[in-house]
Protein backbone atom coordinates (compact mmCIF):
# COMPACT_ATOMS: atom_id res chain seq x y z
CA UNK A 1 0.00 0.00 0.00
CA UNK A 2 1.33 3.22 -0.96
CA UNK A 3 0.84 6.44 0.84
CA UNK A 4 0.67 10.50 0.08
CA UNK A 5 3.44 12.10 1.71
CA UNK A 6 2.92 12.36 5.26
CA UNK A 7 0.00 10.09 4.95
CA UNK A 8 -3.15 12.26 4.70
CA UNK A 9 -3.73 13.31 1.02
CA UNK A 10 -3.15 16.73 0.06
CA UNK A 11 -6.97 18.43 0.07
CA UNK A 12 -7.31 17.43 3.89
CA UNK A 13 -3.60 19.09 4.49
CA UNK A 14 -5.00 22.26 2.49
CA UNK A 15 -8.14 21.77 5.29
CA UNK A 16 -5.66 21.43 7.92
CA UNK A 17 -3.75 24.16 7.04
CA UNK A 18 -6.36 26.84 6.38
CA UNK A 19 -7.96 25.81 10.21
CA UNK A 20 -4.28 26.10 11.33
CA UNK A 21 -3.69 29.66 9.94
CA UNK A 22 -6.84 30.67 11.53
CA UNK A 23 -6.15 29.34 14.66
CA UNK A 24 -2.76 31.56 14.20
CA UNK A 25 -4.85 34.88 13.53
CA UNK A 26 -7.24 34.22 16.60
CA UNK A 27 -5.01 33.66 19.11
CA UNK A 28 -6.60 30.50 21.63
CA UNK A 29 -9.71 30.49 19.74
CA UNK A 30 -10.21 26.90 19.35
CA UNK A 31 -11.20 26.74 15.23
CA UNK A 32 -13.25 23.10 14.42
CA UNK A 33 -11.55 20.98 12.14
CA UNK A 34 -12.47 18.06 9.94
CA UNK A 35 -10.47 15.73 11.79
CA UNK A 36 -9.72 12.83 9.73
CA UNK A 37 -9.54 8.96 10.77
CA UNK A 38 -5.78 7.74 11.59
CA UNK A 39 -4.33 4.83 12.22
CA UNK A 40 -3.94 4.96 15.70
CA UNK A 41 -6.48 5.30 18.54
CA UNK A 42 -7.96 8.71 19.95
CA UNK A 43 -5.98 9.38 22.84
CA UNK A 44 -2.68 8.66 21.30
CA UNK A 45 -2.61 11.91 20.12
CA UNK A 46 -4.33 11.81 16.71
CA UNK A 47 -5.32 15.73 16.56
CA UNK A 48 -1.51 16.38 16.95
CA UNK A 49 -0.35 13.71 14.07
CA UNK A 50 -2.63 15.31 11.51
CA UNK A 51 -1.30 18.89 12.65
CA UNK A 52 2.40 17.36 12.21
CA UNK A 53 0.95 15.71 8.93
CA UNK A 54 0.03 18.79 7.70
CA UNK A 55 3.12 20.57 7.97
CA UNK A 56 5.69 18.62 7.40
CA UNK A 57 7.84 19.22 4.83
CA UNK A 58 10.95 16.58 3.22
CA UNK A 59 13.27 18.71 5.26
CA UNK A 60 12.09 18.71 8.13
CA UNK A 61 13.66 17.36 11.08
CA UNK A 62 11.42 15.37 13.57
CA UNK A 63 10.85 15.41 17.74
CA UNK A 64 8.48 13.34 19.12
CA UNK A 65 8.23 13.34 23.44
CA UNK A 66 5.86 11.84 25.64
CA UNK A 67 6.00 13.20 29.34
CA UNK A 68 9.31 14.60 28.35
CA UNK A 69 11.01 11.41 26.77
CA UNK A 70 11.57 10.22 23.42
CA UNK A 71 11.90 6.73 24.07
CA UNK A 72 8.43 5.93 25.52
CA UNK A 73 5.78 3.59 23.30
CA UNK A 74 3.65 6.52 22.00
CA UNK A 75 6.46 9.00 20.98
CA UNK A 76 8.83 5.65 19.69
CA UNK A 77 5.61 5.33 17.54
CA UNK A 78 4.43 8.60 15.83
CA UNK A 79 8.73 9.17 15.42
CA UNK A 80 8.29 5.94 13.35
CA UNK A 81 5.16 6.69 11.35
CA UNK A 82 5.99 9.56 10.19
CA UNK A 83 9.52 8.41 9.31
CA UNK A 84 7.48 5.53 7.14
CA UNK A 85 4.79 8.02 5.72
CA UNK A 86 7.12 10.74 4.95
CA UNK A 87 10.52 9.32 5.08
CA UNK A 88 11.55 12.58 7.52
CA UNK A 89 14.91 12.92 9.53
CA UNK A 90 14.35 12.53 12.58
CA UNK A 91 15.89 13.27 15.94
CA UNK A 92 16.14 13.26 19.95
CA UNK A 93 17.87 16.71 20.15
CA UNK A 94 15.32 19.69 20.80
CA UNK A 95 17.88 22.22 19.59
CA UNK A 96 18.10 20.38 16.04
CA UNK A 97 14.59 19.86 15.29
CA UNK A 98 12.64 21.90 13.48
CA UNK A 99 9.03 20.31 14.89
CA UNK A 100 8.39 18.90 17.89
CA UNK A 101 5.33 16.81 18.78
CA UNK A 102 4.88 16.51 22.56
CA UNK A 103 2.23 15.16 25.07
CA UNK A 104 2.33 16.37 28.32
CA UNK A 105 5.77 18.37 28.49
CA UNK A 106 7.59 21.37 26.77
CA UNK A 107 11.53 21.21 26.29
CA UNK A 108 13.53 22.61 29.11
CA UNK A 109 15.40 23.43 26.21
CA UNK A 110 14.78 27.07 25.08
CA UNK A 111 12.64 26.67 21.60
CA UNK A 112 13.75 29.41 18.68
CA UNK A 113 11.90 31.51 15.37
CA UNK A 114 12.71 28.43 13.22
CA UNK A 115 10.44 26.00 15.77
CA UNK A 116 7.54 24.58 15.90
CA UNK A 117 5.97 22.97 18.68
CA UNK A 118 3.05 20.76 18.30
CA UNK A 119 0.83 19.50 21.11
CA UNK A 120 -1.57 16.49 21.76
CA UNK A 121 -5.09 17.49 23.23
CA UNK A 122 -7.71 15.48 24.91
CA UNK A 123 -9.73 18.25 26.27
CA UNK A 124 -9.46 21.49 24.01
CA UNK A 125 -11.75 23.28 26.13
CA UNK A 126 -10.90 24.65 29.77
CA UNK A 127 -14.69 24.90 31.43
CA UNK A 128 -15.64 21.81 30.05
CA UNK A 129 -15.80 20.17 33.94
CA UNK A 130 -17.64 23.52 34.94
CA UNK A 131 -20.14 23.58 31.93
CA UNK A 132 -20.31 20.77 29.85
CA UNK A 133 -22.70 22.15 27.30
CA UNK A 134 -20.75 23.09 24.32
CA UNK A 135 -23.34 25.87 23.24
CA UNK A 136 -22.89 27.61 26.68
CA UNK A 137 -18.92 27.42 26.95
CA UNK A 138 -19.04 28.75 23.04
CA UNK A 139 -21.40 31.77 24.38
CA UNK A 140 -18.75 32.68 27.29
CA UNK A 141 -16.08 32.28 24.80
CA UNK A 142 -17.30 34.92 22.75
CA UNK A 143 -18.45 37.55 25.11
CA UNK A 144 -14.74 36.31 27.22
CA UNK A 145 -16.94 35.47 30.31
CA UNK A 146 -14.69 33.73 32.42
CA UNK A 147 -15.94 34.38 36.15
CA UNK A 148 -16.52 30.77 35.77
CA UNK A 149 -12.92 29.57 35.51
CA UNK A 150 -11.91 31.14 38.93
CA UNK A 151 -14.76 29.29 40.55
CA UNK A 152 -12.23 26.17 39.81
CA UNK A 153 -9.71 27.71 41.26
CA UNK A 154 -11.68 29.36 43.89
CA UNK A 155 -12.42 25.39 45.07
CA UNK A 156 -8.90 24.39 44.83
CA UNK A 157 -8.14 26.80 47.58
CA UNK A 158 -10.81 26.34 49.99
CA UNK A 159 -10.41 22.26 49.32
CA UNK A 160 -6.48 22.27 49.74
CA UNK A 161 -5.45 25.49 50.74
CA UNK A 162 -3.27 26.34 47.55
CA UNK A 163 -4.03 26.48 43.86
CA UNK A 164 -3.78 22.69 43.68
CA UNK A 165 -4.27 22.36 39.70
CA UNK A 166 -0.68 21.53 38.53
CA UNK A 167 -1.13 20.20 35.11
CA UNK A 168 -3.62 21.51 31.93
CA UNK A 169 -3.47 24.97 34.23
CA UNK A 170 -5.78 27.51 32.80
CA UNK A 171 -3.99 30.11 30.78
CA UNK A 172 -5.26 33.29 29.14
CA UNK A 173 -4.14 34.04 25.86
CA UNK A 174 -3.62 37.42 24.16
CA UNK A 175 -5.46 38.98 27.09
CA UNK A 176 -9.00 37.48 25.45
CA UNK A 177 -9.11 33.34 24.90
CA UNK A 178 -9.06 31.88 27.67
CA UNK A 179 -6.80 28.32 26.85
CA UNK A 180 -6.40 24.75 27.99
CA UNK A 181 -2.38 24.36 27.51
CA UNK A 182 -3.13 20.61 27.47
CA UNK A 183 -1.96 18.63 29.96
CA UNK A 184 1.65 20.07 30.45
CA UNK A 185 2.62 20.69 33.85
CA UNK A 186 2.22 24.08 35.32
CA UNK A 187 5.68 24.49 35.61
CA UNK A 188 6.00 24.68 31.83
CA UNK A 189 3.35 27.26 31.74
CA UNK A 190 5.99 30.31 31.81
CA UNK A 191 7.66 28.71 28.48
CA UNK A 192 4.46 29.76 26.75
CA UNK A 193 4.46 33.29 27.66
CA UNK A 194 6.08 34.88 24.65
CA UNK A 195 7.91 31.94 23.39
CA UNK A 196 9.50 32.49 20.21
CA UNK A 197 8.14 29.44 18.95
CA UNK A 198 5.11 29.23 17.12
CA UNK A 199 2.81 26.77 19.34
CA UNK A 200 -0.16 24.52 18.19
CA UNK A 201 -2.43 22.11 19.34
CA UNK A 202 -4.88 19.39 18.00
CA UNK A 203 -7.54 17.49 19.85
CA UNK A 204 -8.40 14.99 16.93
CA UNK A 205 -11.92 13.37 19.21
CA UNK A 206 -13.19 16.83 20.16
CA UNK A 207 -11.92 18.57 15.96
CA UNK A 208 -10.41 21.36 17.59
CA UNK A 209 -7.24 22.90 16.66
CA UNK A 210 -5.73 26.53 18.12
CA UNK A 211 -2.48 28.56 18.73
CA UNK A 212 -0.27 30.29 19.96
CA UNK A 213 1.35 32.61 17.90
CA UNK A 214 5.22 33.68 18.30
CA UNK A 215 5.70 36.30 21.03
CA UNK A 216 1.79 36.09 22.43
CA UNK A 217 1.33 37.12 25.75
CA UNK A 218 0.03 34.12 27.99
CA UNK A 219 -1.14 34.65 31.29
CA UNK A 220 -2.12 31.99 34.08
CA UNK A 221 -5.04 32.48 36.23
CA UNK A 222 -4.97 33.36 39.70
CA UNK A 223 -5.96 35.21 42.07
CA UNK A 224 -4.43 38.41 43.91
CA UNK A 225 -3.37 37.03 47.30
CA UNK A 226 -3.09 33.30 45.78
CA UNK A 227 -0.54 33.76 42.90
CA UNK A 228 0.46 31.63 39.98
CA UNK A 229 2.95 29.56 41.16
CA UNK A 230 5.36 26.57 39.19
CA UNK A 231 6.74 23.35 41.08
CA UNK A 232 9.46 23.36 42.67
CA UNK A 233 11.74 20.83 44.14
CA UNK A 234 13.75 20.09 47.72
CA UNK A 235 16.02 17.61 44.95
CA UNK A 236 18.36 18.22 41.77
CA UNK A 237 18.15 15.45 39.16
CA UNK A 238 20.54 12.53 40.37
CA UNK A 239 21.29 11.87 36.97
CA UNK A 240 22.66 15.24 35.40
CA UNK A 241 22.30 17.93 38.82
CA UNK A 242 20.52 19.92 37.28
CA UNK A 243 18.31 21.93 40.00
CA UNK A 244 16.14 23.69 37.37
CA UNK A 245 14.29 21.27 35.14
CA UNK A 246 11.06 19.17 35.87
CA UNK A 247 11.86 16.17 37.78
CA UNK A 248 10.19 12.46 37.60
CA UNK A 249 10.28 10.87 40.73
CA UNK A 250 10.68 7.41 39.75
CA UNK A 251 10.69 3.73 41.40
CA UNK A 252 13.97 2.27 40.40
CA UNK A 253 14.18 -1.26 41.84
CA UNK A 254 11.80 -4.03 43.26
CA UNK A 255 12.42 -2.89 46.99
CA UNK A 256 10.59 0.52 46.15
CA UNK A 257 13.94 3.05 46.24
CA UNK A 258 12.80 6.16 44.73
CA UNK A 259 14.79 8.75 42.51
CA UNK A 260 14.26 11.55 41.01
CA UNK A 261 15.71 12.31 37.31
CA UNK A 262 14.79 15.14 34.46
CA UNK A 263 11.58 14.39 32.73
CA UNK A 264 13.02 15.60 29.92
CA UNK A 265 15.77 13.09 28.36
CA UNK A 266 17.41 14.92 26.15
CA UNK A 267 18.19 17.91 28.47
CA UNK A 268 19.18 15.37 30.80
CA UNK A 269 21.72 13.71 28.50
CA UNK A 270 22.86 17.07 27.51
CA UNK A 271 23.55 18.16 30.72
CA UNK A 272 25.42 15.41 31.65
CA UNK A 273 27.45 15.49 28.81
CA UNK A 274 28.45 19.01 29.70
CA UNK A 275 29.31 17.99 33.11
CA UNK A 276 32.04 15.38 32.01
CA UNK A 277 33.32 17.28 29.34
CA UNK B 1 -39.51 59.34 40.62
CA UNK B 2 -39.22 57.74 37.67
CA UNK B 3 -39.74 53.88 36.82
CA UNK B 4 -37.12 51.39 36.86
CA UNK B 5 -38.68 49.12 34.61
CA UNK B 6 -41.62 50.06 32.10
CA UNK B 7 -43.95 47.27 30.39
CA UNK B 8 -45.91 48.18 27.39
CA UNK B 9 -48.84 46.05 25.80
CA UNK B 10 -46.27 42.98 26.72
CA UNK B 11 -47.03 39.38 25.12
CA UNK B 12 -45.55 36.49 24.17
CA UNK B 13 -47.25 33.07 22.08
CA UNK B 14 -46.33 29.74 22.14
CA UNK B 15 -47.31 29.11 18.29
CA UNK B 16 -51.07 29.72 18.35
CA UNK B 17 -51.42 29.51 22.42
CA UNK B 18 -51.08 32.38 24.12
CA UNK B 19 -48.67 32.65 26.92
CA UNK B 20 -49.43 36.00 27.91
CA UNK B 21 -51.05 39.11 26.52
CA UNK B 22 -51.24 42.97 26.71
CA UNK B 23 -49.64 43.35 29.85
CA UNK B 24 -48.32 46.98 30.98
CA UNK B 25 -46.75 47.90 34.33
CA UNK B 26 -44.23 50.28 36.07
CA UNK B 27 -42.15 49.29 38.52
CA UNK B 28 -40.18 51.91 40.41
CA UNK B 29 -36.66 51.43 42.57
CA UNK B 30 -37.14 50.13 45.89
CA UNK B 31 -40.46 48.37 45.20
CA UNK B 32 -41.62 45.36 45.18
CA UNK B 33 -44.50 44.06 42.88
CA UNK B 34 -45.90 40.32 42.95
CA UNK B 35 -48.06 38.51 40.13
CA UNK B 36 -50.64 36.31 41.19
CA UNK B 37 -52.54 33.72 39.20
CA UNK B 38 -53.30 30.00 38.91
CA UNK B 39 -51.28 27.64 37.34
CA UNK B 40 -51.07 28.47 33.95
CA UNK B 41 -52.07 31.61 34.24
CA UNK B 42 -49.02 33.36 32.20
CA UNK B 43 -46.82 34.26 35.47
CA UNK B 44 -43.59 32.59 34.58
CA UNK B 45 -44.25 33.58 30.93
CA UNK B 46 -44.56 36.98 31.67
CA UNK B 47 -41.47 37.30 33.99
CA UNK B 48 -39.43 35.38 31.88
CA UNK B 49 -40.39 37.78 29.13
CA UNK B 50 -39.78 40.83 31.35
CA UNK B 51 -36.59 39.51 32.11
CA UNK B 52 -35.52 39.26 28.34
CA UNK B 53 -34.90 35.94 28.83
CA UNK B 54 -37.14 34.73 26.37
CA UNK B 55 -38.38 37.24 23.30
CA UNK B 56 -41.77 38.96 23.10
CA UNK B 57 -43.73 38.27 20.65
CA UNK B 58 -45.62 41.96 21.24
CA UNK B 59 -45.33 45.32 23.07
CA UNK B 60 -41.69 46.32 25.01
CA UNK B 61 -39.96 46.39 28.10
CA UNK B 62 -37.90 49.42 29.06
CA UNK B 63 -35.42 49.41 31.65
CA UNK B 64 -33.66 52.63 33.31
CA UNK B 65 -29.48 51.61 33.61
CA UNK B 66 -27.85 52.76 36.45
CA UNK B 67 -26.25 55.93 34.51
CA UNK B 68 -30.22 56.91 33.54
CA UNK B 69 -30.93 56.22 30.44
CA UNK B 70 -33.49 53.59 28.86
CA UNK B 71 -32.72 50.30 27.36
CA UNK B 72 -35.08 49.09 25.32
CA UNK B 73 -34.46 45.04 26.07
CA UNK B 74 -36.07 43.86 22.84
CA UNK B 75 -33.27 45.83 20.82
CA UNK B 76 -29.95 44.10 23.14
CA UNK B 77 -27.51 41.73 21.70
CA UNK B 78 -26.94 38.74 23.60
CA UNK B 79 -23.74 40.23 25.32
CA UNK B 80 -25.70 43.29 26.67
CA UNK B 81 -28.59 41.17 27.52
CA UNK B 82 -26.19 38.89 30.01
CA UNK B 83 -24.07 41.96 30.86
CA UNK B 84 -27.36 43.18 32.76
CA UNK B 85 -28.24 39.80 33.99
CA UNK B 86 -24.69 39.64 35.58
CA UNK B 87 -24.21 43.44 36.84
CA UNK B 88 -27.28 44.41 37.61
CA UNK B 89 -29.50 41.74 37.36
CA UNK B 90 -30.63 38.95 39.83
CA UNK B 91 -32.96 35.54 38.80
CA UNK B 92 -33.85 33.34 41.62
CA UNK B 93 -35.85 30.35 39.80
CA UNK B 94 -38.41 27.95 42.27
CA UNK B 95 -36.31 24.99 42.03
CA UNK B 96 -32.74 25.93 43.63
CA UNK B 97 -31.37 23.17 41.59
CA UNK B 98 -32.07 25.23 38.65
CA UNK B 99 -29.91 28.24 39.95
CA UNK B 100 -27.19 26.93 41.88
CA UNK B 101 -24.12 25.34 40.80
CA UNK B 102 -24.69 21.66 42.29
CA UNK B 103 -21.20 20.38 41.69
CA UNK B 104 -19.19 23.38 43.83
CA UNK B 105 -18.92 23.94 47.19
CA UNK B 106 -21.17 27.18 49.05
CA UNK B 107 -18.93 29.29 49.50
CA UNK B 108 -18.32 29.11 45.53
CA UNK B 109 -22.08 29.96 44.61
CA UNK B 110 -21.89 32.92 46.68
CA UNK B 111 -18.43 33.95 45.37
CA UNK B 112 -19.20 32.96 41.55
CA UNK B 113 -21.08 36.39 40.58
CA UNK B 114 -18.68 38.52 42.61
CA UNK B 115 -15.81 36.49 40.51
CA UNK B 116 -17.70 37.22 36.72
CA UNK B 117 -17.25 41.06 37.87
CA UNK B 118 -13.44 40.62 38.04
CA UNK B 119 -12.96 40.29 42.30
CA UNK B 120 -9.59 38.33 42.57
CA UNK B 121 -9.44 38.72 46.18
CA UNK B 122 -9.64 34.88 47.72
CA UNK B 123 -9.62 35.99 51.44
CA UNK B 124 -12.49 39.24 50.42
CA UNK B 125 -14.23 36.43 48.56
CA UNK B 126 -14.08 34.53 51.90
CA UNK B 127 -14.97 37.07 53.09
CA UNK B 128 -18.23 38.20 51.90
CA UNK B 129 -19.63 34.62 51.26
CA UNK B 130 -19.24 33.65 54.78
CA UNK B 131 -21.07 37.14 55.81
CA UNK B 132 -23.91 36.12 53.01
CA UNK B 133 -24.30 32.84 54.35
CA UNK B 134 -24.99 34.30 57.74
CA UNK B 135 -27.37 36.74 56.24
CA UNK B 136 -29.41 34.14 54.57
CA UNK B 137 -29.20 31.86 58.60
CA UNK B 138 -26.51 29.06 56.88
CA UNK B 139 -23.94 28.46 59.42
CA UNK B 140 -20.74 29.72 58.03
CA UNK B 141 -19.07 27.01 58.68
CA UNK B 142 -20.68 25.12 56.20
CA UNK B 143 -19.02 27.29 53.58
CA UNK B 144 -17.03 24.38 51.95
CA UNK B 145 -20.28 22.10 51.75
CA UNK B 146 -21.82 21.14 48.73
CA UNK B 147 -24.89 22.23 47.99
CA UNK B 148 -26.47 19.07 47.37
CA UNK B 149 -25.82 18.41 51.33
CA UNK B 150 -28.72 21.04 51.94
CA UNK B 151 -32.41 20.50 52.61
CA UNK B 152 -34.44 22.31 50.07
CA UNK B 153 -34.85 25.44 52.30
CA UNK B 154 -31.09 26.06 52.82
CA UNK B 155 -30.56 24.95 49.30
CA UNK B 156 -32.95 27.85 48.71
CA UNK B 157 -31.53 30.63 50.80
CA UNK B 158 -28.10 29.67 49.67
CA UNK B 159 -29.67 30.78 46.29
CA UNK B 160 -31.04 34.10 47.34
CA UNK B 161 -27.48 34.77 48.81
CA UNK B 162 -25.55 33.81 45.39
CA UNK B 163 -28.44 36.02 44.13
CA UNK B 164 -28.19 39.36 46.20
CA UNK B 165 -24.48 39.10 46.39
CA UNK B 166 -23.81 41.45 43.86
CA UNK B 167 -26.36 44.07 45.02
CA UNK B 168 -28.43 43.73 42.11
CA UNK B 169 -30.96 46.69 40.82
CA UNK B 170 -33.61 44.25 40.15
CA UNK B 171 -34.30 41.21 40.81
CA UNK B 172 -37.04 38.16 39.59
CA UNK B 173 -37.82 35.49 41.75
CA UNK B 174 -40.46 32.58 40.15
CA UNK B 175 -42.85 31.36 43.25
CA UNK B 176 -38.99 30.82 45.35
CA UNK B 177 -41.19 28.96 48.52
CA UNK B 178 -43.32 26.83 46.23
CA UNK B 179 -42.85 23.43 47.31
CA UNK B 180 -41.07 23.50 50.27
CA UNK B 181 -42.60 23.19 53.73
CA UNK B 182 -45.49 25.81 55.22
CA UNK B 183 -42.34 26.51 58.04
CA UNK B 184 -39.61 26.48 55.95
CA UNK B 185 -41.87 28.58 53.01
CA UNK B 186 -42.44 31.28 56.42
CA UNK B 187 -38.73 31.24 57.38
CA UNK B 188 -37.53 32.01 53.74
CA UNK B 189 -40.43 34.83 53.21
CA UNK B 190 -39.66 36.52 56.59
CA UNK B 191 -36.19 36.58 55.04
CA UNK B 192 -36.83 37.82 51.83
CA UNK B 193 -38.81 40.88 53.50
CA UNK B 194 -36.19 41.50 55.73
CA UNK B 195 -33.43 41.87 52.85
CA UNK B 196 -35.65 44.14 50.68
CA UNK B 197 -36.05 46.43 53.02
CA UNK B 198 -32.15 46.32 53.72
CA UNK B 199 -30.67 46.28 50.43
CA UNK B 200 -34.03 48.48 48.90
CA UNK B 201 -34.34 46.16 46.10
CA UNK B 202 -36.71 46.29 43.06
CA UNK B 203 -38.10 42.94 42.50
CA UNK B 204 -40.85 40.98 40.46
CA UNK B 205 -41.89 38.00 42.41
CA UNK B 206 -44.25 35.55 40.88
CA UNK B 207 -46.39 33.46 43.76
CA UNK B 208 -49.88 31.60 43.17
CA UNK B 209 -50.34 32.68 47.30
CA UNK B 210 -51.96 35.33 47.76
CA UNK B 211 -50.45 35.41 51.60
CA UNK B 212 -46.82 35.93 49.77
CA UNK B 213 -48.01 38.60 48.17
CA UNK B 214 -49.89 40.47 51.08
CA UNK B 215 -46.90 39.79 53.34
CA UNK B 216 -43.82 41.30 50.78
CA UNK B 217 -45.87 43.31 48.12
CA UNK B 218 -47.58 46.71 48.35
CA UNK B 219 -48.65 45.93 44.83
CA UNK B 220 -50.04 43.16 42.74
CA UNK B 221 -50.78 42.12 39.51
CA UNK B 222 -53.60 39.27 38.75
CA UNK B 223 -53.69 37.57 36.25
CA UNK B 224 -56.09 34.91 34.71
CA UNK B 225 -55.63 33.27 31.15
CA UNK B 226 -52.54 34.86 30.20
CA UNK B 227 -53.81 38.55 30.81
CA UNK B 228 -53.88 40.97 33.69
CA UNK B 229 -57.48 41.16 35.15
CA UNK B 230 -56.62 43.66 38.29
CA UNK B 231 -53.45 45.64 39.33
CA UNK B 232 -53.49 47.76 42.35
CA UNK B 233 -52.26 48.18 46.29
CA UNK B 234 -52.32 44.56 47.72
CA UNK B 235 -54.22 45.31 50.69
CA UNK B 236 -57.18 47.12 48.63
CA UNK B 237 -56.90 43.72 46.32
CA UNK B 238 -57.63 41.52 49.22
CA UNK B 239 -59.91 42.88 51.02
CA UNK B 240 -61.96 44.39 48.46
CA UNK B 241 -61.31 42.23 44.82
CA UNK B 242 -63.36 44.12 42.18
CA UNK B 243 -62.71 40.90 39.72
CA UNK B 244 -65.07 37.93 39.68
CA UNK B 245 -62.30 36.36 39.23
CA UNK B 246 -60.09 37.64 42.07
CA UNK B 247 -62.98 37.23 44.16
CA UNK B 248 -62.94 33.85 43.52
CA UNK B 249 -58.89 33.82 44.63
CA UNK B 250 -59.28 35.98 47.66
CA UNK B 251 -62.32 33.67 48.67
CA UNK B 252 -60.50 30.18 47.73
CA UNK B 253 -57.84 31.80 50.25
CA UNK B 254 -59.67 32.43 53.27
CA UNK B 255 -61.86 29.04 53.38
CA UNK B 256 -58.27 27.32 53.35
N1 LIG C 1 -42.47 26.52 26.58
C1 LIG C 1 -43.81 26.49 26.39
N2 LIG C 1 -44.32 25.97 25.25
C2 LIG C 1 -45.65 25.96 25.03
N3 LIG C 1 -46.54 26.45 25.88
C3 LIG C 1 -46.10 26.99 27.03
C4 LIG C 1 -44.71 27.03 27.35
N4 LIG C 1 -44.57 27.61 28.55
C5 LIG C 1 -45.81 27.91 28.99
N5 LIG C 1 -46.72 27.54 28.07
C6 LIG C 1 -48.17 27.75 28.18
O1 LIG C 1 -48.42 29.11 28.44
C7 LIG C 1 -49.41 29.26 29.43
C8 LIG C 1 -48.87 30.01 30.63
O2 LIG C 1 -47.90 29.19 31.27
P1 LIG C 1 -46.98 29.72 32.45
O3 LIG C 1 -46.45 31.03 32.09
O4 LIG C 1 -46.00 28.65 32.77
O5 LIG C 1 -48.02 29.88 33.63
P2 LIG C 1 -47.81 29.93 35.20
O6 LIG C 1 -46.39 30.27 35.48
O7 LIG C 1 -48.77 30.96 35.66
O8 LIG C 1 -48.17 28.58 35.73
C9 LIG C 1 -49.91 27.87 29.74
O9 LIG C 1 -51.02 27.60 28.92
C10 LIG C 1 -48.76 26.98 29.36
O10 LIG C 1 -49.19 25.72 28.98
MG1 LIG D 1 -44.91 29.16 36.67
Amino acid sequence: MTYNFAFLDEDTKRMLRRALLKAVAIPGYQVPFGSREMPLPYGWGTGGIQVTAALLGPDDVLKVIDQGADDTTNAVNIRRFFHRVAGVATTEHTAEATLIQTRHRIPETSLREDQILVFQVPEPEPLRTLEPREAETRTLHALADYGLMHVKLYEDIAQYGHIATSYDYPVLVDGRFLTSPSPIPKFDNPKLDRSPALMLFGAGREKRLYAIPPYTSVESLAFDDHPFEIQRWEQQCELCGSGESYLDEVVVDDRGTRMFVCSDTDFCSGHRMEAQA
Amino acid sequence: MSALLQVRGLGRRYGQRIGCEDVSFDLHPGELLCIVGESGSGKSTLLNTVAAQQAPSSGSVRYRQRGGGWLELGALGEADRRRLAREEWGFVTQNPRDGLRLNVSAGANVAERLMALGMRNYSQLRGIARGWLERVEIDPARIDDAPTSFSGGMQQRLQIARTLVTQPRLVFMDEPTAGLDVSVQARILDLLRRLVNELGLAAVMVTHDLAVARLLAARTLVMQGGRVVETGLTDQILDDPQHPYTQLLVSSVLTT
